[in-house]
């Protein structure tokens, strides 16, 4: 009889359980499909000459972040400070994702703000975006040394991230 | 005042439909089949960055890229399983609303059935249950009444 006076309330725990996992998960976060796949393909002009093309080779033979940036993203000019101390302090290679720019915003929102890019692709259309899975800009992008996806990290980094997620696996990816 | 509830419902949605079309009435087909497929398409692929609509609904930038790119592929005579797997290779499973049966939905199809048969098993138990139970339009006394008058009877037919 006790027994049986326990079942509601076990079967409320579990409910709470349940409900109290799927609420503290973000289900922004999508897991990428790209994971472990080569990099998209590409070929676009940089936002600081458009005559110069590049394209995914940019990645090979060594290991490369690509970060997805926009002069309108304002979560973008949050994290921005972030990635060039990042940088400037590990010396990590970086390039950018100009995503759906304006090429006279994006010049200036680099001299603003400082570009540690070696280079930013300017895809302006969008469609290189969609064949990255760009779905929530700013995205950051960690590429190995044969130009495969390995991490991804969707919305702002946070130091957190790159300190205990990024740099760690960067270290790694190195020694490859 | 039900007439004008009713009304206004009608205007509201009626609207917001409109509002819906508008952002996509600028593609043109030659051919209805793919005017439907289309249509058909769009109303089952999640928007990834508003999530509880899909891209015929959204007036959100990606949804918009994504509008012009199904029809591009349709354009291009892409099937439509092509466009859904061009889809689902960028984005996961989550871009459709419509699932896949397979090893990780299994638990999301057969949910509501193995639930539905979890009440109706449960519903079973506690009707047999009542059945067999003493009536209670009788007392205690009157209950123990019957028992010796049954087992008298009972003891009877045996001698």
């Amino acid at each position: 009889m006790k027994l049986r006076a326990l079942l509601p309330f076990s079967a409320f725990v579990i409910l709470v359980v349940l409900l109290g996992y799927g609420l503290t998960r973000d289900p922004k976060e999508i897991p990428s499909p790209l994971i472990n796949k080569p990099a998209p393909e590409f070929n676009l002009p940089t936002v600081k000459d458009p005559d110069k093309m590049i394209s995914q080779e940019i990645f090979l033979n060594k290991v490369t972040l690509f970060n997805v940036w926009a002069s309108w993203c304002s979560a973008c000019r949050d994290e921005h400070p972030l990635i060039v101390k990042f940088v400037k302090q590990h010396r990590a290679l970086i390039y950018g994702l100009n995503y759906k720019d304006d090429r006279s915003d994006a010049l200036r929102w680099l001299q603003l703000l400082g570009d540690p890019y070696i280079s930013s692709a300017s895809d302006l259309s969008g469609a290189v975006g969609i064949d990255w899975g760009v779905y929530g800009v700013p995205e950051t992008f960690l590429v190995d040394k044969k130009g495969i996806i390995r991490y991804k990290h969707i919305g702002p980094v946070t130091d957190d991230v790159l300190n205990k997620e990024i740099l760690p696996l960067i270290n790694k990816l190195e020694k490859e | 005042m039900r007439q004008l509830l009713l009304f206004l419902v009608a205007l509201s949605l009626s609207l917001s439909h409109l509002a819906s079309q508008a952002a996509i009435n600028i593609y043109k087909f030659d051919d209805p089949v793919k005017k439907e497929r289309f249509y058909n398409l769009i109303g089952q692929l999640r928007c990834t960055v508003c999530q509880n609509q899909t891209i015929a609904a959204s007036n959100a930038d990606l949804a918009k890229d994504l509008r012009d790119k199904v029809y591009k592929m349709i354009q291009e005579g892409k099937s439509d399983k092509q466009i859904k797997a061009f889809m689902v290779d960028r984005f996961t499973e989550f871009v459709l609303y419509n699932p896949p049966v397979k090893g990780s939905t299994y638990l999301l199809w057969a949910g509501p059935l193995i639930l539905i048969l979890i009440a109706i098993s449960i519903l079973f138990f506690n009707i047999r249950k009542k059945m067999n139970a003493p009536s209670e339009d009788i007392s205690d006394g009157e209950h123990e009444r019957i028992q010796a008058l049954l087992k008298d009877r009972q003891d009877g037919k045996n001698d």
